[in-house]
């Protein structure tokens, strides 16, 4: 049975398509030049060099972290390449028409078109292919409403004095080890702001590309929601199927003023390496969200690809009566690891902290959900509630759960559930006997153990997410 | 008997699971719209001829036969002998969290046609044959969106077995102690419900202990099961027999040459 549903969840990796673009991609190595040479090719005032530059001095003093339940050969950093873009992106396309259409079909085998007509209404998007981003759609649009979504190099130059102000205000650059390098190498990413009062006329999304071997991929995505107003954000990610490793180390930064709220989800599906654990993506990855009074900040992810990951998106809860949540699938077979989970720090009173996650493991995998709870003395009337469920499928695989809780205020309140269970040999035997065949089988079981996470994803990403765990939502009402 | 050919015919069955032989020598003639009682004692392998039958992991067959509308059922994958119109309705049903119940069937529905050729059902007529279902076994429409089992009652577990059997519509439906934990009210519901599905080309194999369901589903035929193998058949009459008499003095004294009708 066990072999039964470890083909079941056996997919095909369809994203691990090369696309042949010919790029400019700086030799392997890390060192201040490097950095400089960055900021030239992006054309960076001297602020932002000068900050990128002492992310790298920090970093180098730092030491690369141990605690996470990953097994990994360590990173040569002098063996990645830390920049590479299409030789075509160098005159700066002005339109979809000057973008090169090899690269435009890369998006549309990915299944997302970029050109406005053939979307889907109500998504704009910005496409970053290895350093750089492509295009991003919808812009006019937006700017019609006041909103800002371009990619960050643009709104260094564009919007300094947003960018400067936000930039490394919820992750400091020292905050870890990844994020310090994230800080002195990082690319490319998107940029959004929403202006006071503003609701987002549409869903943003960015979808990342890694195209080129050898080269590391360091976004940085900033998100600032002003005063009352909404947005929704989604995040997509693919790679080519290589038999190396290759680096992600991304920042995700979202500031949430009064009463703002921010949706960000994540349909995670980088390579995840081979059966037997060759080639694949390390995903080490930072995201961190701050809540000011009465916002909210909700991260929802769907984490199927990498063949590790690290990644912790977290919410600071300063303000009173602001809410964190936090909702997780992480699916992890063959030889993939994770180690993921969320950090809800309350400051504010009554804030209130909701951390769902469901991680399935299958063939020799591990994973593990790790979140802390930290209650501060001024969080009075907090609450917190955690459910944690681990679904293990065959016998080889490993579910673990590290819940680290803090509470220095007395009237908080954290609960804390978690359950570990098995797809049955009855309700296999079950959904056969009604004449399902294994896979659906499987798929459905693994689809029921995690709606309560699907239904936080916006509806197109909840689509994606299902086929993504082979499941076939076709036909399914209510 | 007429010449009808049969709807399963089970010839020298023996079967193991866990390396113990539990069906031993087995044979049974089912022909269509036949309604065949198996009763029996505790562990006289009642439930597993459901299984084997039906194909459950773990439970092999040594030898024998058995033959469902001309196709060997025992070379065949679980699920294909349930598209091939076989029905086993649980004795404890397990519970599918997060799928729903409609999505559920909707999917068993839609594979068992797509075996036969046919296009997946729309959900709009789907969701109309399963409100009537719902309705024929008396579960309110809700119970559709809620998990598969997930907390129902026995009873209300057994109904949607029901509830599964009229929609999937099979040729041969196994009800495996349908009547276990239900109270008589439930218990006349699930017979009313299968009294409904008797047809022509629809047949019956009831395992039950107890003569009490036998009261409500009119059996054309009573089989004693023990210790592996049909020791008595009879009509309804035999069930009356071995309500006022137990099984032991069948026990004693194995009757050889019975076979069943």
């Amino acid at each position: 049975m066990t072999e039964q549903i470890d083909k079941a969840l056996a997919r095909e990796y369809e994203a691990g398509f090369v696309s042949d673009v010919e790029s400019e991609t700086f030799e392997p190595g890390l060192n201040e030049d490097v950095i400089r040479r960055i900021s030239v090719m992006k054309g960076e005032p001297e602020w932002m060099l000068e900050w990128r530059l002492s992310a790298f001095r920090e970093w180098l003093e730092m030491e690369e972290p141990e605690w996470a339940l990953v097994d990994y050969p360590k990173v040569d950093f002098q063996a990645i390449s830390y920049y590479s873009a299409p030789k075509s992106m160098k005159d700066k396309p002005k339109s979809l028409d000057e973008v090169d259409p090899e690269l435009l079909r890369t998006y549309e085998k990915l299944g997302i078109p970029l050109i406005e007509q053939q979307m889907l209404a109500g998504i704009a998007v910005d496409a970053v292919f290895d350093s750089v981003s492509v295009v991003t759609t919808f812009r006019e649009k937006l700017e019609e409403a006041g909103v800002i979504f371009c990619p960050i190099s643009e709104a260094v130059h564009k919007y300094p004095d947003l960018v400067k102000k936000y930039l490394g205000s919820v992750v400091p650059k020292k905050d870890n080890y990844y994020a310090a390098l994230n800080c002195a190498v990082f690319t490319d990413g998107s940029f959004v702001y929403i202006p006071k009062g503003t609701r987002c006329p549409m869903e943003l999304s960015t979808y990342f590309r890694i195209n080129e071997q050898n080269t590391g991929q360091f976004e940085r995505t900033l998100i600032v929601a002003d005063e009352g107003s909404h947005v929704s954000y989604l995040e997509g990610c693919t790679a080519p199927q290589r038999d190396e490793n290759q680096l992600h180390a991304a920042v995700v930064e979202l500031v949430a003023m009064d009463n703002a709220e921010i949706k960000y989800s994540t349909v995670q599906n980088w390579y995840p390496g081979d059966e037997n654990g060759k080639g694949g993506i390390y995903n080490f990855v930072t995201k961190r969200g701050i809540c000011h009074t009465s916002a909210k900040i909700s991260w929802t992810q769907v984490e199927t690809g990498s063949s590790v990951t690290w990644k912790y998106p977290s919410c600071v809860l300063k303000g009173d009566n602001s809410v964190g949540e936090f909702y997780s699938v992480a699916l992890t077979r063959g030889r993939q690891q994770a180690d993921t989970g969320t950090k809800m720090i309350h400051l504010g009173k009554n804030t209130k902290s909701t951390i769902i996650t469901k991680g399935i493991s299958a063939g020799r995998s591990n994973n593990s959900y790790r979140g802390l709870v930290r209650m501060n003395p001024g969080a009075q009337g907090a609450r917190n509630f955690t459910q944690c469920d681990s679904l293990l499928i065959g016998d080889q695989c490993g579910a673990h759960t590290f819940p680290y809780v803090e509470s220095r205020n007395p009237s908080a309140i954290i609960e804390h559930e978690a359950t570990t269970s098995k797809v049955s040999d009855e309700q296999m035997y079950l959904c056969r006997q009604r004449g399902l065949d294994p896979e659906k089988a499987v798929s459905m079981i693994v689809n029921g153990f995690c709606k309560e996470v699907f239904k936080e994803l916006p509806m197109e990403f909840a689509v994606e997410a299902g086929k993504l765990l082979e499941i076939s939502l076709e036909g399914s009402v209510g | 008997m007429s010449n009808t050919q049969s709807l399963l015919t089970i010839e020298e069955l023996y079967a193991s699971v866990e390396e113990k032989q539990i069906i031993k020598g087995l044979n049974l003639d089912v022909k269509p719209g036949e309604v065949h009682a198996i009763m029996g004692p505790n562990g006289a392998g009642k439930s597993t001829l459901g299984y084997v039958l039906s194909g459950r992991d773990g439970y092999s067959v040594e030898s024998g036969s058995a033959v469902l509308d001309g196709q060997d059922l025992l070379e065949m994958e679980t699920e294909d002998r349930a598209r091939a119109g076989l029905f086993l309705a649980f004795q404890y049903p397990v519970e599918i969290p997060g799928v729903s119940n409609l999505e559920f069937l909707k999917a068993s529905v839609d594979a068992q046609r797509e075996a036969r050729g046919e296009e997946a059902i729309t959900s709009a007529e789907f969701l109309k044959e399963a409100k009537a279902a719902c309705k024929q076994v008396n579960l309110p429409v809700s119970f559709l969106k809620r998990g598969v089992n997930e907390g129902f009652s026995g009873g209300e577990k057994k109904r949607n077995e029901l509830m599964q059997m009229l929609l999937l519509k099979p040729k041969l439906c196994i009800l495996d102690e349908t009547d276990s934990g239900l109270d008589i009210d439930a218990l006349q519901v699930v017979a009313e419900g299968v009294n409904s599905q008797r047809s022509a080309d629809r047949s019956f194999i009831v395992v039950t202990h107890y003569q009490r369901l036998l009261d409500y589903i009119k059996p054309d035929f009573v089989h004693v099961l023990s210790d592996g193998k049909i020791v008595k058949s009879g009509d309804a009459s035999l069930a009356l027999e071995l309500e006022a008499q137990g099984y032991a003095w069948l026990q004693k004294e194995p009757a050889e040459d019975e076979l069943e009708g």
